[in-house]
């Protein structure tokens, strides 16, 4: 009983920022650009949120200023592909080469190369009275930090605008075949710029979370592969939130499975243990990777006239 | 209604446009006539909004207008329906409708009304069509109506079909025809833009020509005969009939014995028992409705399907055992049947597109290397003898013209000197001008006696420059007729699936 509650409950919580990154990057996608540089992007915007609560006091400054990081990250990638038309590809690999070094020597500059924990304010759990009490899901659902619920509430929300709006039908358009977009009006450089700032304030958020919130602490490199993870996760789930969600929960499920496994103390010999996401992985992707569609234009700069 | 004044437009390296006036009245159907690459899909992309123009002004009503947008033309009335379909396939058509509106419902996407409006529409101007329906699921002819609808829907008063005929069937010509008449009764503006003569002659009220970018003028249709228009569009008299040499055949150069392909999973033959013959300075055209076994007839013979059971013997080889570089490398030439998917590489320069063939024989360089002295040279003498209009021979094959692309092709595919050509669908979606040119070549090479295969769909085509015929209905040759000996009402019934010895 209290297993199956404690391994829902970190499940929901690890596949958090997976979650974030992926909503930003399906939101990114659909305008048709290809951004593989969530890595960076998140990798800064957990430093950023450090920094940002450190010095203010509060953890939704650090927020805030992951957030913003991210937004100008996706500005700086949206400039390079969308005005300068160059290879996506090549920018989101800069992006996470960048990220990488930019938030290892910020780091070093800010805090030193100390063994002693900075402390800062983070997220803590917020119960939401009632629903928390439900038996076996309750407390594992609705006794999260309020960066969960936000990510989790997101699915809707995008999936609204994405499917049932007027803008949300510009943006896929545009990422389909912008040419059909900008003849009946929608103005397609606008929109791109838009997504990719959004989106990867999305994916900033995620990394906040990572260090204010699942751990309470910076490390260089800590991301640990969740921006690309993320880009999985967009194929697995098809290109929708749902979807998404869905596909970050199962591969975070394999993780989180492997380590309560390993220290329950099972007969299972370790290294089977931790062969577990990677089989999930294999798994899900036979299951869902087929009739996975792309948007049409997908990584192809579009030029107008 | 509308006026363009002195329109000229640059693209780098092309004068597209050059000082080109049109004047349309309110209510009238007026076409657009010129070959390819003539400047007509330009002109219309400015009146659209989606090229600026270099110099020149657009009246609208007597009112001077500027477009930054699609999105400007479009709120003055303007629709283009695009010759390439500004569609999207995983899109329903309401929503394709509605991309980029400024929907009065706010935040939602009002679906509900969008698609009552369209029901309203399409029954006003009685065209069928599932509002609900994916896109991908409608076939060719119910897109184009997406297309016009979609135009109305936006508040068009003056309709622009860019070559709207070229995707459909003689039948959804005939519905689009009529289309075009209940818009013109409603009042509606419709510009047909189009390089086919009986079709500009049959539907359009006043017609403008265009000729290398420049307007040649504007004529009352009625005073014009299809002879009137093809002089004013090409610049020269064109000859509607070809002149042939008496009929020099030699031996048989290809000979198929009942060559047989299976379909993959059962069901019909694609290919059933075909035998037939072609002779050294004979053109044997294949006629038949598309899709009735002639792709695949054309696949199995150039080595790309190599399933085929049966013979086809070529000078003592066994075609369908061949390789498919065996095969191009003993004097067969194959002029794919499409050039743009199958017949070229169009983002490469002219150059290599000319060599594709024959890069590796030793013709255009030693050991590995290619000798791009002796590559351009040959490419700027095969530009030069066939006259293919380009700035240049680094110039990229999808910057050419459709009709220029096509004698690229065959302009390599000839250079060969081929004892067997396979050409299918040589002239699809080209001019008068490109016809009669390519035309000419295919018999310059029959007189030379080369054997040459012509698969076709036009039977105008097939009736004019074959030797022999042979019609194929559903992977069969229904039977082997001479030109001179049929009639157009004896091939369409063995297109229709009528035995030659049944109907004679």
């Amino acid at each position: 009983m209290n297993l199956i509650s404690g391994y829902l409950a970190s499940d929901i919580r690890m596949a958090t920022p997976i979650l974030f990154a992926g909503l930003g990057l399906l939101i990114i996608n659909r305008s048709g650009l290809l951004n593989i540089g969530a890595e960076g992007t998140m990798l800064v915007s957990t430093l950023l949120a450090v920094v940002g609560s450190y010095y203010s006091g509060s953890v939704w400054v650090g927020l805030l200023c992951a957030v913003i990081s991210g937004a100008l990250m996706g500005l700086l990638f949206a400039f390079f592909t969308v005005t300068v038309k160059a290879n996506q590809i090549v920018i989101g690999a800069a992006l996470n080469i960048l990220g990488s070094g930019l938030s290892a020597t910020l780091n070093r500059i800010i805090f030193g190369v100390s063994t002693t924990v900075t402390r800062f304010d983070a997220f803590t759990n917020i119960k939401i009275p009632l629903l928390s009490d439900i038996p076996l899901i309750g407390g594992a659902l609705f006794n999260q930090m309020i960066p969960v619920y936000a990510a989790f509430l997101l699915v809707p929300a995008i999936s609204y605008y994405l499917f049932r709006t007027q803008a949300g039908l510009n943006l896929r358009s545009v990422g389909e075949n912008p040419r059909v977009a900008d003849t009946l009006g929608v103005n397609v450089y606008r929109l791109q710029y838009m997504s990719a700032i959004i989106g990867s304030a999305l994916i900033a958020a995620g990394g906040a979370y990572l260090s204010t919130g699942l751990v309470s602490s910076f490390s260089e490199e800590m991301v640990a592969g969740r921006g690309y993870i993320a880009l999985a996760a967009v194929v697995f789930g098809k290109y929708k939130p749902g979807g998404v969600m869905l596909a970050s929960l199962i591969f975070v499920a394999g993780n989180v499975l492997s380590n309560i496994l390993q220290v329950s103390g099972t007969p299972i010999p370790y290294t089977l243990l931790t062969m577990i996401p990677y089989v999930l992985t294999v798994v899900a992707l036979a299951a869902f990777a087929k009739g996975a569609v792309a948007p049409a234009s997908l990584g192809r700069p579009y030029k107008r006239g | 209604m509308l006026e363009m004044k002195n329109i000229s437009k640059q693209f780098p390296g092309v004068l597209a446009n050059e000082d080109v006036n049109l004047t349309v009245n309110k209510g009238e159907v007026h076409a657009l006539l010129g070959e390819n690459g003539a400047g007509k899909s330009t002109l219309m992309n400015i009146l659209c909004g989606l090229y600026k123009p270099t110099s020149g002004e657009i009246f609208i009503e007597g009112q001077p207008v500027k477009f930054a947008s699609a999105k400007d033309s479009m709120s003055i009335g303007i629709g283009m329906v695009h010759q390439h379909f500004m569609l999207i396939p995983t899109l329903s058509v309401i929503e394709n409708c509605l991309i980029g509106s400024k929907s009065a419902g706010g935040l939602k996407l009002d679906t509900r009304s969008a698609a009552k409006s369209l029901s309203e529409l399409a029954k006003k101007y009685s065209m069928n069509i599932d509002p609900s329906a994916l896109v991908s699921s409608l076939s060719v002819g119910e897109m184009q109506r997406v297309e016009i609808i979609k135009a109305l829907y936006r508040g068009a008063r003056i309709l622009i079909l860019d070559e709207p005929t070229a995707v459909l069937t003689p039948q959804e010509t005939n519905e689009l025809f009529k289309m075009i008449r209940g818009l013109k009764q409603h009042g509606f503006t419709v510009l047909f833009i189009s390089h086919k003569l009986n079709e500009v002659k049959e539907i359009s009220d006043r017609v403008t020509v265009l000729r290398l970018g420049r307007a040649i003028g504007t004529y009352d249709t009625e005073d014009c005969s299809v002879q009137d228009l093809a002089r004013l569009m090409v610049g020269r008299d064109v000859k509607f009939t070809v002149d042939k040499k008496e009929q020099q055949t030699g031996k048989a150069v290809l000979s198929l014995k009942g060559v047989s392909l299976l379909r993959k999973g059962g069901g019909a033959k694609l290919l059933d028992d075909i035998s037939l013959d072609v002779h050294a300075g004979e053109i044997v055209g294949i006629a038949g409705v598309d899709g009735n076994g002639q792709a695949e007839l054309v696949e199995c013979l150039t080595g790309i399907i190599c399933e085929a059971e049966g013979e086809a013997d070529y000078c003592g080889k066994d075609l369908l055992k061949c390789s498919t570089r065996e095969i191009m490398s003993s004097g067969i030439s194959h002029i794919p049947q499409d050039r743009q998917r199958t017949g070229l590489v169009m983002p490469m320069p002219l150059t290599e597109n000319f060599i594709l063939q024959d890069y590796y024989t030793g013709k255009f360089g030693k050991h590995g290397f290619l000798d791009w002295k002796s590559v351009g040279e040959s490419s700027d003498r095969l530009i030069r003898s066939f006259s293919i209009k380009a700035p240049g021979k680094e110039e990229l094959a999808q910057n050419l013209s459709g009709g220029n692309q096509q004698k690229v092709v065959v302009a390599r595919e000839i250079n060969r000197s081929p004892r067997l050509i396979i050409a299918m669908h040589p002239t699809r979606g080209l001019d008068v001008g490109a016809i009669e040119y390519i035309h000419g070549k295919l018999i310059e090479q029959r007189d030379n006696g080369a054997a040459v295969l012509l698969v076709s769909t036009e039977m105008e085509e097939i009736l004019k420059i074959s030797d022999r015929i042979a019609v194929m209905y559903e992977g069969r040759i229904m039977g082997i007729v001479r030109p001179k000996e049929t009639t157009a009402e004896k091939m369409g019934l063995m297109m229709g699936g009528n035995d030659l010895a049944k109907i004679s």
